[in-house]
């Protein structure tokens, strides 16, 4: 008896944590559950091989997507959005040891003078935002924008912060935000995978691909790394010789022989594998046509500042906005460089980060208005954000030429920025002490930035579990809270 | 057709009343495991267990159960349902009364059922999987078979209604055998000579054969390397380059010689604690050194040092425990009976490891070349005549250390604390961050010395800072002062410093020598030390020069060796104190704990553990009736697809209950007694089952009523993994190359995958026959592994993954029909295609035979050769260095087809 009901309880559980059953068509639950319930007899009910289902929200939310910008190094809230004049006035004063007892840094030692701000700020547009000099382009939308000005996490160096951001646990081995999102909500896209991922700055994040890896999630809920060079996903070209023709060919014979093949033996799985050499020809032309750029008109080019086939942080927002349109469910750019401690040209606050600004300003901005111009604003969450903050302190380590300005990594403050998808615009939310330092008030932590995406998308990070190693898991772990007063 | 897939939903249901109606309660006492456990993990212990003790009240542990809760009073009484606060609880109608609190109401069936238990007296009987292992009767004959697996297996189908298949055809049992015991196809002439007279006899040596062939160790080491989170880089940020292929060799080599389990388990756990311990017990404990090394700039070594200790609990438990021990890290288990204070019991066991999450991955062995141990022996036979030390030892560490005495190198040394052991020898204090300096001891012990005469201490050292001092002490950190000198700065002087300072020369006999050094003032860089080596002086002699050369070469020769990261142990004079870390926080230290097992495994308190060997040993000693079921499962799911537990990793009250209870005890008492631990007698018996050799084929009815094949009414058919898949194209194509071992290759990959900050290294493609090793030795990279390998589910290898689970997607297909390595097999097989006799009818035929083992149907060739016809043109441009005219051939076309179809991909 007891079997039964054990049966039936996972059952029951699994469905309202909407694992599957929706008509049997999701499969999500499916292959969530080792095909328990699957149900692949008829091919319109395949699961659909890039992680879109019809998932089921929690609630109504506004968001149908995300576009994440993740600046990876984390870049300096002090030298873009936390304006705080004593900060100035301390300036080359040494830093009182109140703020240095017990407390880790990666690279500070001893006692580091204060640094005041690098950039000139000025408030802009109705909301009276605050935004450097280092940003001319993007403070003519901070209207539309949402300032998170009292972030902060736990982890003080890159690769576990990153993970702690994307992934809710400083260690390798949970499943990614992204692939949280596409398991909970699938994905709109037809012939394209539900999460995306597109690199600039020439390496990728200091976490490397777990910050879009599915963890104990089935591996169909993983990131897809677009490329903008070589082929757009791997594998996706054919070879040089075989032509459209002949692969569509290959596909058929291969299709016909595992249909006999089906017919002998009757294992469902076969259907489903001819439905993804079917799925996979299709991407082989949706994917390269959703990555050319070429299509794009000139007046876009010059609003972004796009270069076509270069792996820019320009040519990914485009490619955001791209893929946005197709139905892709969570675009995840990254954009390597932001680690500003001054230890070389390229990682001074007064070298590669103004670069950096350059780099995102003119882009992040085109983003933001081409999606409005499109209607699109709304139910698109943009987040830009690095993986923790920077310091109030000058970092001070040795042997570093001394005309090198640079911020070591900091937990207790940095600056985050949200967009669209039903959070408010224009408004300020949090706030640091005089030298932004830490937060004084609305502080918000990761895991509730994390809660709050999710229920920006209808979910509900607490009922968005996955269970593994005999444990419900959550992408918030066991915190969060959803950041209620910025939801328009 | 919905509602033919709802009809699939019911039949589960059926067939799971019916699999568990012969192995409920044995009488009409209500079970407390199996009926009331999982009632209460799932209604009341998110409240009231190991994470919360809400009211003062948990259903953890027993005793606490009927432990009297804030109110006072206890909230079960045993025998007397009326009185018992439980059941007025969740009787209740007010809803701020009623429990659950959250969620819904239990239903009267339920509350009866506890009521009854109560009133039973609320036995509370032990989860099925920590009870005593005891040999099962076999169930009766079967008009099916003889064979024992067969009687465990048809009971439950009859139980269903459900009747075996058939035995597949020999064509198809050859290649499922090949696949299953080797991970290859099985080799055409073993294949002949069963196929001429397939009987069982012939059967049974095809499987001998295939068990006894060197290939079956590099199979069933890729399943195990899993669980070793094996990979040849470190991981996290930079995730550099790990030299630790030589533990790889090892597990190939364990299972090559079916090394019995219970030793394969101790000389991965413990071997470096085995009396005298072999080069390859030693190699073998790098099992738990595949945990990450964090080189990323600025992070605190301790953090990641007991992030690998946690991990290595954790891996342990869940490989050897099917136990998910990674929430009792931060809290006692939310579901099973383990408590937080028992977790760091159990890694107290780990905690006395010398390793320390440095950089350079010390402590290290070396393997050498044959060449240079000869070299080595001349040195040290050179060394040796001239210092009059004996001569017959083996070349490991403690011979080298004694060679180039008095001079001491902190890669030879004992025992160290926070300083950073470099694998050239030197050291340094370094660290980035000078606010956690006042916590650090730096100091270097050797054991053993023998101090009578000793007069001075040699230094070499080079530092930027005035502010260290050396203190060297007897015994342990707390010992008598012998020398206590500051180290000036070396500023200006080029390279390092010898310095020499007097001691305090009247102590006598051997002792641990400890050499601290200490900043004073804690401050970067004053205080900061780089030390080459440390110098003996005795009675004022200084070594001879024409000595010292030859230890210096003696040393760098030794340091030419093969690196592996190895387990070493502490000596008792620096064991680490284990502490309790409040929620798992290794800075909020709590209680101090002593090694020590969990309690429910050692129920009658009959099993002493104090060290990591007594562990090892533990887990595979007659008291522990988990090892052997996990470990038999495992074995099982590698050839079925599913476990008989199907959650291999969790045999805890949340893991799915057996399949075929009676069938893992037998498996688990043969594997453990009868067979003494042998893996190939195991799968030889699994192999040898009807249940195995059954027709995978299925029908409306058996996927209507079982759509999974848990209970085995057919054979097993399923996708194969990203190594099976690799190496069979290889295989089938002929460019196979099969020598076994060495280090980790780099076959093709597109470019620009490794993209890692802080590293400039790169994909160095291989040329030559390393192109076409199997896919176990493809360089594992845990940022960015090889890509093909990761869309057929491999994992990242970044801690252990018991279940890959598999999936079914458009980027497998990418991979087999456009991955340059994948068309460089299909080119090669489209060769062999074209160089067979006759026809084009007969060179397909031929092909398909080479794959399948049997003649193909016509209408099968009859599609291959429609797409040969329609690919006449030549088109296909080659991707290896090889004869171009070859490539252009529509016979390449047709050989990637048939390396796509499903058959092909998939063991049936």
């Amino acid at each position: 008896m007891k079997i039964v009901k054990d049966f039936r309880n996972r059952y029951v559980k699994s469905q309202t944590r909407r694992h599957f059953l929706r008509q049997c068509s999701t499969g999500l639950g499916a292959m969530a559950l080792g095909s328990i319930f699957a149900c692949r007899n008829d091919k319109e009910h395949l699961l659909h091989p890039t992680g879109t289902v019809e998932g089921i929200s929690h609630y109504p939310g506004k968001a149908k997507r995300v576009i994440y910008l993740h600046m990876a190094g984390s870049p300096s809230q002090l030298e873009l959005f936390d304006y705080k004049p004593t900060l100035n006035d301390l300036h080359g004063k040494p830093c009182p040891d109140s703020l240095l007892e017990g407390r880790n840094f990666a690279f500070i030692s001893g006692t580091p003078e204060m640094l005041g701000h690098q950039g000139q700020f000025k408030q802009y547009g109705e909301s009276g935002a605050w935004v450097s000099h280092y940003l001319p382009h993007f403070s003519s939308v901070v209207d539309d924008v949402c300032f998170l000005k009292a972030m902060h996490t736990d982890e003080f160096n890159h690769a576990p912060a990153q993970l702690f951001l994307y992934s809710g646990s400083p260690r390798l081995g949970r499943p990614s935000m992204g692939s949280w999102i596409t398991y909970g909500l699938g994905s709109e896209a037809q012939d394209l995978p539900g999460f995306v991922v597109l690199v600039s700055g020439g390496l990728t994040p200091s976490a490397g691909k777990s910050v879009w890896g599915s963890g104990f999630l089935p591996s169909v809920y993983q990131g897809v790394q677009c490329r903008s060079e070589g082929d757009p996903v791997l594998f996706i070209n054919n070879p040089d010789g075989i032509s459209r023709d002949i692969r569509r060919k290959t596909i058929d014979a291969i299709n016909h022989l595992n249909k006999k093949e089906y017919e002998e033996v009757g294992d469902p799985e076969i259907l489903t594998r001819i439905a993804q050499y079917e799925m996979a020809f299709k991407m082989q032309m949706s994917v390269p046509e959703v990555m050319d750029i070429n299509r794009e008109p000139q007046y876009i080019h010059n609003l972004y500042g796009t270069e076509p086939g270069k792996a820019s942080f320009a040519n990914n927002c485009l490619l955001a906005r791209r893929l946005a349109e197709q139905g892709v469910r969570f675009i995840q750019l990254f954009h390597w460089g932001w680690d500003s401690h001054g230890a070389s040209k390229d990682e001074a606050l007064n070298g590669g980060f103004v670069d950096r600004c350059q780099e995102v300003d003119k882009a992040m901005t085109a983003l933001l208005t081409d999606l409005k111009q499109r209607g699109m604003l709304d139910e698109t969450l943009v987040v830009w954000g690095g993986e923790f903050g920077r310091t109030p302190m000058r970092e001070n380590r040795l042997g570093v030429d001394p005309e090198l300005i640079g911020r070591d990594h900091h937990t207790d403050a940095f600056t985050i920025w949200m967009a669209g998808g039903g959070v408010k615009e224009g408004m300020t939310f949090g706030e640091t002490d005089e030298i932004g330092y830490a937060g004084v008030k609305d502080k918000v932590h990761v895991h509730d930035l994390q809660a709050t995406i999710l229920h920006t998308l209808g979910l509900d990070h607490e009922k968005l579990t996955y269970q593994f190693q005999g444990r419900d898991f959550r992408l918030t772990d066991v915190h969060g809270k959803v950041v209620k007063p910025i939801i328009a | 057709m919905r509602t033919y897939s709802m009809i699939g939903v019911c039949g589960v249901f059926m067939f799971a009343l019916i699999v568990f109606w012969g192995c409920g309660p044995q009488s009409d006492g209500i079970s407390y495991s199996e009926e009331i456990k999982p009632l209460l993990n799932q209604k009341c212990l998110r409240c009231h267990g190991g994470i919360r003790q809400q009211g003062g009240f948990s259903l953890l542990f027993e005793e606490e159960a009927f432990a009297p809760t804030e109110s006072g009073k206890a909230a079960i009484i045993r025998g007397n349902a009326n009185s018992s606060e439980l059941i007025r609880r969740v009787k209740e109608s007010d809803p701020e009364v009623r429990m659950p609190q959250e969620g819904e109401a239990l239903t009267m069936a339920e509350i009866e059922l506890l009521e009854k238990w109560i009133n039973q007296g609320a036995r509370w009987d032990e989860h099925w999987s920590y009870r005593e292992l005891k040999k099962p009767d076999l169930p009766p004959e079967t008009e099916w078979t003889t064979h024992p697996i067969d009687h465990f297996i048809y009971a439950i189908l009859k139980d269903n209604f459900l009747e075996p298949s058939g035995r597949a055809k020999p064509h198809v049992l050859v290649r499922r055998l090949g696949l299953d015991l080797i991970g290859l196809p099985t080799p055409q002439a073993w294949a002949e000579n069963y196929l001429k007279e397939p009987t069982s006899d012939n059967y049974e040596k095809l499987v001998d054969s295939l068990l006894a062939s060197p290939h079956f160790g590099e199979r069933w080491a890729a399943v195990w390397l899993d669980l070793a989170r094996y990979a040849d880089s470190q991981g996290y940020e930079k995730d550099q380059f790990r030299s630790i292929w030589k533990y790889r060799d090892w597990v190939i080599s364990a299972f090559n010689k079916d090394m019995s389990f219970d030793q394969f388990t101790v000389e991965q756990l413990a071997g470096d604690m085995l009396p005298d311990p072999t080069k390859d017990q030693l190699i073998a404990t790098a099992f738990h050194r595949n945990t990450m090394t964090n080189t990323e700039g600025g992070t605190e070594d301790e953090e990641y040092r007991s992030a690998a200790i946690i991990d290595r609990v954790n891996t342990t438990f869940e490989v050897w425990q099917g136990t998910t021990m990674s929430c009792v890290q931060c809290h006692s288990h939310p579901y099973d009976p383990f408590s937080h204070k028992e977790y760091y019991q159990i890694l107290d066991f780990f905690n006395q490891s010398q390793d320390a999450d440095l950089d350079s991955e010390f402590p290290f062995d070396y393997v050498h070349m044959d060449t240079t141990i000869s070299d080595l022996d001349e040195i040290a036979k050179w060394i040796q005549e001239k210092r009059e030390l004996p001569g017959d030892e083996a070349l490991d560490r403690h011979t080298i250390r004694e060679l180039v005495f008095p001079r001491l190198f902190a890669d030879l040394s004992d025992g160290f604390n926070d300083i950073l052991i470099r694998n050239n020898g030197g050291f340094s204090t370094w660290s980035y961050n000078a606010n956690n300096l006042k916590n650090k001891q730096f100091y270097l012990l050797f054991e053993d010395i023998d101090i009578t005469g000793l007069t001075q201490i040699g230094v070499k050292y080079s530092s930027n800072g005035d502010d260290a001092l050396l203190e060297v002490r007897l015994d342990d950190k707390d010992g008598r002062i012998l020398c206590s000198q500051p180290l000036s700065n070396t500023k200006g002087i080029k390279g390092s410093r010898y310095r020499y300072f007097d001691l305090d020369s009247t102590a006598t006999g051997a002792n641990n020598l400890l050499f601290q050094f200490v900043n004073t003032t804690n401050k970067l860089p004053d205080g900061m030390v780089a030390v080459e080596e440390l110098e003996l002086v005795y009675n004022g002699e200084r070594l001879p020069e024409a000595i010292r050369q030859k230890q210096d070469q003696i040393l760098d020769l030794y340091r030419s060796g093969i690196m592996i990261p190895v387990m070493r142990e502490r000596p008792m004079a620096l064991k680490r104190n284990t502490h309790i870390y409040d929620r798992g926080n290794y800075q909020t230290k709590g209680e101090p704990v002593d090694a020590g097992l969990p309690g429910i495994l050692n129920r009658d308190g009959s099993s002493n553990a104090h060290t990591r060997l007594d562990l090892a040993r533990w887990l595979v000693s007659d008291r522990n009736s988990l090892t052997p079921r996990v470990i038999v499962n495992r074995f099982w799911e590698q050839i079925f697809g599913y476990g008989i537990v199907r959650t291999l990793e969790d045999f805890g009250t949340q893991g799915i209950t057996p399949t075929h209870p009676k069938l893992l005890e037998y498996l688990a008492w043969q594997f453990s007694r009868d067979w003494n631990w042998s893996v190939k007698r195991l799968l030889k018996e699994i192999v040898l089952s009807e249940t195995y050799q059954q027709s995978s084929a299925t029908s409306r009815e058996k996927l209507e009523s079982d759509p999974n094949n848990y209970l085995l009414s057919r054979g097993p058919r399923i996708r194969l993994s990203a190594e099976q898949i690799r190496d069979q194209a290889l295989a089938v194509s002929g460019l196979l190359n099969t020598k076994i071992g060495g280090p980790s290759v780099m076959p093709p990959q597109p470019s620009g995958i490794w993209q890692v900050v802080y590293n400039n290294a790169t994909w160095e493609e291989a040329y030559g026959d390393d192109r076409y090793r199997r896919g176990i030795y493809t360089f594992w990279r845990r940022t960015t592994p090889y890509p093909s390998m990761v869309a057929f589910d491999s994992p990242s290898r970044e801690v252990c993954v018991s279940r890959r689970i598999r999936t079914n997607t458009p980027i497998q297909a990418l991979v087999t029909l456009n991955d340059p390595a994948y068309l460089e097999i299909a080119e090669h097989l489209g060769r062999w295609i074209s160089d067979q006799e006759g026809t084009l009818n007969d060179q397909f035929s031929a092909a398909l035979r080479h794959l399948f083992y049997h003649e193909p149907n016509p209408d099968e060739v009859a599609v291959l050769l429609d797409l040969y016809e329609s690919s006449q043109q030549p088109q296909v441009q080659l991707i290896s260095a090889a004869d171009k005219a070859d490539l252009q051939s529509p016979y390449t076309v047709v050989a990637n087809a048939i390396l796509n179809l499903d058959v092909f991909l998939t063991k049936s």
